[in-house]
């Protein structure tokens, strides 16, 4: 499977996806373990890719994403953001509201 | 590069696309010495930015349009970018 493939069925095949460095429970940075942490609160399941562990997919998801940094959240197919926005989603009540609609029709 | 000279930086590329009305940038780097994303020497910002660009876009559309400003300075100068835009007087919409 090539690299585009492989994020294609990561992205498609989650509801809920975090792009992160190292895991949600020994993140590898500051702003994956806020981002995890945040997700964590809602009790729900998520799926995540360590990007440490895979430096081609690390380059070219940059790339196709259309987004320099990680983490990189991904509620139903779509890029909602990094730790900024999905901090201030959170704040806002919107999170909570975009993944009671993903989890909720998987 | 010294850190105030990325910061200057910054500021420019920030100035020239986005005309701002405000522009606050934070070097944070020192908040992450030792850490992971340190290690390849590109630093840690803080942007606050206020521009009327921003107004009736969304918050994933206003980050792109703050790395799209900084181009190439995202590979070679930043590592992580904070960013906090809007458009101006606090009117989020």
């Amino acid at each position: 499977m090539s690299i585009d493939e492989t994020i294609k069925e990561q992205i498609e095949g989650n509801d809920v996806l975090l792009y992160m460095k190292g895991t949600p429970d020994f993140p590898q940075c500051g702003f994956s373990a806020q981002t995890a942490q945040i997700l964590k609160q809602f009790g729900i399941e998520f799926a995540y890719v360590n990007i440490l562990e895979d430096q081609d997919l690390r380059e070219r998801l940059k790339e196709v994403a259309n987004w320099p940094t990680y983490p990189q959240l991904y509620i139903d197919g779509e890029l909602v953001g990094g730790c900024d926005i999905v901090m201030e989603m959170y704040q806002s009540g919107e999170l909570k509201e975009m993944l009671e609609k993903a989890v909720g029709k998987a | 590069m010294s850190e105030s000279e990325r910061v200057r930086l910054i500021r420019e590329r920030l100035e020239e696309a986005l005309a701002p009305q405000e522009l606050a940038i934070r070097d944070e780097s020192h908040l992450h010495v030792g850490h992971e994303g340190a290690r390849d020497g590109r630093g840690h910002f803080h942007v606050t930015i206020r521009a009327e660009a921003f107004r009736g876009v969304n918050p994933i559309a206003r980050h792109r349009m703050v790395f799209d400003a900084m181009g190439e300075l995202m590979n070679t100068d930043i590592h992580a970018l904070r960013i906090d835009a809007a458009p101006p007087s606090g009117d989020d919409s």
